[in-house]
């Protein structure tokens, strides 16, 4: 939607001759109030670096010179209020003080702002996160701005880190404990409908009287919002009870020698009303961890991998996606979610069905408002005859792994759709040169290597073969950051990288359980190195038959199967798809027998073959370099983010 | 009367849907997506290329008033393409491509997607003028003992007794028949009898089987449900249609003495139809490859007691002016509303003295032969979702020539009011299928 940038007032500059700010803009429209707009210099979204948190601090004194009838906290950017803080200087804390000196800098600077006299508000429309959010939170009123982009939270924790600077204390206050804990502990970032129906919003308002509405209320003189008592109970004397509640709970899901943000987050809530200072040996632990400092890694290596596909400006408008099965079914919804329009083909309507039901029925869960909802699916278009080749911008074959079926596929569809469209594959074990030996032109044909489940996994493998030409290739990338996934551009070659290093790792577990430890056992071990699921029943999701044929394509021929593996598959023991693998499955959930005690270093001997194929794979230049393929491997499988990926990871142990 | 050219370039349709006395699965704008994408991912031209959109469309629920723009938008033909909705009962789809037609012709555009929809089985209940006045006094209520007073004054029977919105639909507002009962008009008027209306529904039930078996429903695309299911043909069409079944009905409209059933009526359906049509232009524009075209159209307007003739009153105009005697038509489709009412235009056209009096002819204009009319069966077989009928047999239609290597054909159509519609189409696809 357009920012209407053009009936917001315009207001007289408060002291042309001091306001010397880069950052800030401070206006004082006819009614006495002051407006400050934050419009960051030279970036396209705001974030609170040290400059512009001096900048708001001498914008306070001149403001208490000159105290105005109220104050609107508002963003210039047309992305949204505040992003957080510059993570950029997370990285540079190299000293305890550091640390300290950056959560000191905004605890204080926002109590300021929380104890002035006149009246103040947030004005937040679209991201309002971290530090932008505990700006917000210091405003005696926030006034949420309803619109689809506006989303509020707390994320620093998926970072390593606290939210230092008056979150842990303001958020609980406004929201109740129970609420702001789930927030500051999941990272999960919340609407403006829910920021109001939670008491984070005063109001929730369309942008067409967000100007009205911001004067009115900071004005209106009306108190602050409450949570109710029962909240206000549990924000009190009942804090412990909360608190033991929620540590049980992030036990469930991080381990604390892991991931030490979230426990620490808890503790100064509860023991320290919210002040990290009053905790400075926990803020040190925690800002200097090597968590800390991998996750804040593994976010710039995700912004690395959005900032490719900037090289083509290609916009696909409509998608065409052969094979409604599993992964060309959810690559077409998913591409329709995104707002594309997505012909699905498969041989008969019947066999497209289950696609769309399944599409439907996730969906549902996902878009709340139906409007939406049936937008997307009246995208998603069954096409059983494969009209949808013609005009079709980005072609994607999906079908069975099967070189002669996706030859006479391929054939077929390169004459039949635009010359400028792009054709790509989504094989995961074939070579793109293979599949391309039947193109009149092969250097058009590139891999787009989605993974299961394609809502879930972010990454996508860009494949490029050895005479696959660079514009397909960046038009191809082009769309993967279109579709809001993460592009990793990776050689032609078997397994791409994410493939390649997970068979190893599945194949060692399996070697451990032929030798006599449990499945459960090996997977215990797994869990508490830090991966998100257990090698065996990774082995189980992915199915017995594709780990077989995998294994004996990855793993070369002459290399004899695991005995588990080889015995469960000929009993026909096909992993989750069949009920039962390594573990039984009722309704897709393994029933896992407990885990005996892990033998020392079973961890590290699991994980070393992939460690090593990393390496290989780098050295062999399948993957640039090893910070991608440290990217790929997280947002691929999942690898123990803690770690800072792989490499980081192999780097660490040999330091 | 040479004029520009209008051609129909394609045409999908859903299947038909039989209500089944609970709303059925697709609002009438789903039923007119899912038919319009499937048309329009076919087409060379992006569906922004369209003009304007025309929907007809006799009972829109209250959420989709001007269907024919929520489904526009919903097909992505974008917000600048024009979208409308058009109703004349019966002939609502028929008028949607009358519509476009025009608009052709005086050069206002040269691509329209037209067509019909309903979805009869989610016609609503109404509150009756009883609830609707106690609402009223209700909203005007101050205090909570005038409130509480109100609902004392509240009389359950009132509330269960909601107006039948299709009932209302299917009812002449003027002369205060139900169109069953201005059917039955012409089964009195020319002694059309209960065995004959059987007879013919039978064999309306035996041709769309016979069709369907031979895939001659090509205009048909499936409709997929949000729980993934499958819907592919028309579900009213019943193969194991018989005299013996259809005499155990009893007649519904003059209840007791009369002679139309539930069996010889067209059936009460969910469905959509479109018609992709094309100025010459536009043809050449895109390289399109017609159907066929559309060569004249009449409306006509009668008796509403007897809208059933509403075919003939149409239908015999452009013979006229066309210069065409029955033999030139290869092919008829006269919607099947009622058994009787088709074959009391039969009866019409046959009649002297009707013809004579009706239509200022010398005599009988004579009538169409039973083997070029309504050839693979009709509404009685695969059912009337009022507003797409007319376009699904102008569709349906140039399909059957198509089949059939001929060339000429006329549709026409009834409809409730008293009025008629008909269309002369010409087949410009020869060599069969």
């Amino acid at each position: 939607m357009k920012r209407m940038t053009e009936n917001e007032y315009q207001g007289k500059v408060m002291n042309p001759d001091t306001q010397v700010w880069r950052h800030w803009r401070l206006e004082l429209d006819a009614q006495g109030l002051a407006w400050a707009t934050l419009d960051k210099a030279g970036e396209s979204t705001n974030s609170l670096s040290s400059a512009v948190m001096a900048e708001l601090s001498q914008l306070l004194d001149e403001l208490d010179r000159q105290p105005p009838k109220a104050l609107i906290f508002r963003s210039g950017k047309a992305a949204g209020f505040i992003a957080g803080a510059d993570i950029q200087e997370f990285t540079q804390l190299d000293t305890p003080a550091k640390g300290i000196e950056l959560v000191a800098r905004g605890w204080q600077l926002f109590n300021r702002l929380a104890a002035v006299h006149y009246p103040t508000l947030a004005l937040v429309r679209g991201h309002c996160l971290g530090g932008g959010l505990e700006l917000a939170l210091a405003c005696r009123y926030l006034l949420a701005v309803d619109e689809p982009s506006t989303r509020m939270g707390l994320p620093e924790v998926m970072l390593g880190i606290v939210p230092g600077w008056g979150g842990m204390l303001r958020l609980p206050e406004r929201t109740g404990p129970q609420a702001a804990l789930d927030m500051m502990l999941t990272g999960k970032t919340i609407d403006a409908k829910k920021a109001k129906r939670l008491g984070l919003a005063d109001d929730c308002v369309p942008p067409r009287v967000m100007d009205a509405a911001a004067a009115m209320l900071v004005l209106s003189g009306q108190a602050r919002r409450r949570p109710p008592f029962l909240q206000r109970l549990l924000n009190g004397p009942l804090k412990s009870i909360v608190a033991s509640g929620a540590r049980k709970q992030v036990a469930r899901r991080a381990r604390r020698e892991h991931y030490p943000a979230p426990y620490a987050i808890i503790d100064i809530w509860a023991h320290h009303q919210g002040d990290a200072l009053a905790a400075p040996q926990l803020i040190d632990s925690i800002v200097r961890s090597p968590t800390a400092r991998n996750l804040v890694r593994v976010f710039f290596l995700q912004e690395r991998l959005k900032s490719f596909g900037k090289a083509s400006g290609f916009t696909a408008r409509r998608v065409h996606v052969v094979g409604a099965g599993v992964m060309g079914g959810d690559i077409a919804a998913w591409c329709a979610l995104r707002g594309l329009t997505v012909t699905l083909q498969d041989q008969g309507i019947e066999r497209i069905a289950p696609a769309l039901q399944r599409a439907y029925t996730a969906w549902g869960q996902r878009v709340r408002d139906a409007r939406e909802l049936r937008a997307a699916m009246d995208r998603l278009i069954p096409d059983p005859e494969g009209h949808g080749v013609a005009q079709a911008d980005v072609v994607i074959e999906a079908i069975f792994e099967n070189l002669e079926a996706k030859h006479a596929l391929l054939a077929g569809l390169e004459t039949r759709m635009r010359p400028d469209a792009v054709l790509a594959s989504n094989t995961s074990s074939l070579r793109i040169e293979d599949l391309a030996s039947v193109l009149a032109r092969p250097e058009r044909l590139v891999g787009i290597h989605f993974f299961n489940p394609v809502a879930k996994m972010p990454l996508v493998e860009v494949v490029a073969a050895a005479g696959t030409e660079v514009d397909t290739v960046q038009r191809a990338t082009a769309f993967v950051r279109q579709i809001d996934r993460l592009p990793l551009p990776v050689r032609s070659a078997p397994g791409f990288l994410v493939n390649a290093v997970i068979g190893p790792y599945m194949l060692e577990a399996m070697r451990a359980v032929d030798e006599g430890i449990t499945p459960a056992t090996v997977d215990e071990a797994m869990l508490a190195f830090g991966m998100p699921m257990g090698p065996i029943e990774l082995v189980d999701m992915v199915g017995l038959d594709v780990a077989m044929a995998a294994g004996s394509s990855l793993a070369g021929s002459g290399v004899a199967p695991p005995r588990c593996l080889l015995e469960r598959f000929n009993a026909g023991h096909l992993g989750r798809k069949s009920g039962r693998g390594f573990y039984d499955y009722d309704g897709g959930k393994a029933a896992k027998p407990p885990a005996a005690a892990v033998p020392a270093g079973l961890a590290q001997r699991l994980v070393r073959p992939l460690l090593e194929r990393t390496q290989e794979l780098v050295d062999e230049g399948v993957v640039a370099d090893a910070d991608l393929a440290d990217a790929g491997v997280i947002f691929g499988t999942g690898f123990a983010p803690f770690t800072g990926g792989p490499l980081n990871y192999l780097r660490s142990q040999y330091a | 009367m040479e004029s520009e050219p209008v051609y129909v370039v394609d045409g999908a349709r859903t299947p038909f849907l039989k209500g089944r006395n609970a709303p059925g699965p697709f609002a009438a704008s789903d039923l007119a997506v899912q038919a319009g994408r499937a048309l329009l991912i076919r087409q060379p031209f992006a569906a922004t290329d369209l003009d304007e959109v025309i929907l007809g469309c006799a009972s829109p629920s209250p959420d989709e008033v001007n269907i024919g723009r929520v489904v526009s938008l919903r097909l992505g033909c974008g917000q600048q393409v024009p979208a409308w909705t058009v109703m004349r009962n019966c002939a609502s789809g028929m008028q949607a491509i009358d519509s476009a037609m025009a608009n052709i012709r005086n050069g206002r555009s040269q691509l329209v997607l037209a067509g019909g929809v309903d979805a009869l089985s989610r016609a609503p209940l109404l509150y009756n003028d009883v609830m609707v006045q106690w609402f009223a006094r209700m909203m005007q209520a101050r205090s909570i003992g005038e409130k509480i007073g109100m609902f004392s004054r509240l009389r359950p029977a009132q509330l269960l007794s909601p107006v039948i919105g299709l009932l209302k639909g299917l009812t002449d507002p003027v002369v205060g028949l139900l169109m069953g009962q201005t059917a039955e008009n012409l089964a009195w008027r020319f002694a059309i009898s209960r065995q004959q209306m059987d007879e013919f529904s039978v064999r309306s039930h035996q041709r769309a089987v016979a069709a369907r078996q031979a895939g001659r429903f090509g205009e048909i695309v499936p409709l997929v449900d949000g729980k993934g299911q499958v819907y592919l043909e028309d579900d009213g069409v019943r193969a194991d249609s018989s005299m013996a079944g259809l005499a155990k009905l009893k007649p519904f409209f003059d209840r007791r003495y009369g002679r139309i059933t539930p069996g010889n009526s067209s059936q009460i359906t969910d469905g959509a139809a479109w018609l992709l049509l094309a100025s010459q232009a536009a043809v050449d524009k895109w390289q399109l490859q017609p159907l066929g075209q559309i060569t004249d159209s009449a409306w006509a307007a009668l008796d509403p007691a007897e809208m059933g003739l509403g075919p003939v009153h149409a239908a015999t105009p452009i013979l006229q002016r066309q210069q065409l005697g029955l033999d030139d038509i290869d092919l008829w489709e006269i919607n099947e509303a009622f058994a009787a009412q088709v074959l009391g235009c039969m009866a019409a056209w046959e009649s002297d003295a009707w013809c004579r009096e009706q239509l200022g002819l010398p005599a009988a204009l004579g009538s169409p032969p039973a083997e070029r009319l309504n050839v693979d069966g009709g509404a009685i077989a695969i059912g009337h979702p009022v507003g797409a009928s007319g376009a699904r047999i102008v569709l349906h239609l140039l399909h059957a020539l198509r089949a059939a290597g001929a060339r000429r054909g006329i549709a026409a159509i009834c409809i409730g009011g008293g009025q008629g519609g008909a269309m002369l189409v010409e087949n410009l696809r020869t060599g069969g299928a």
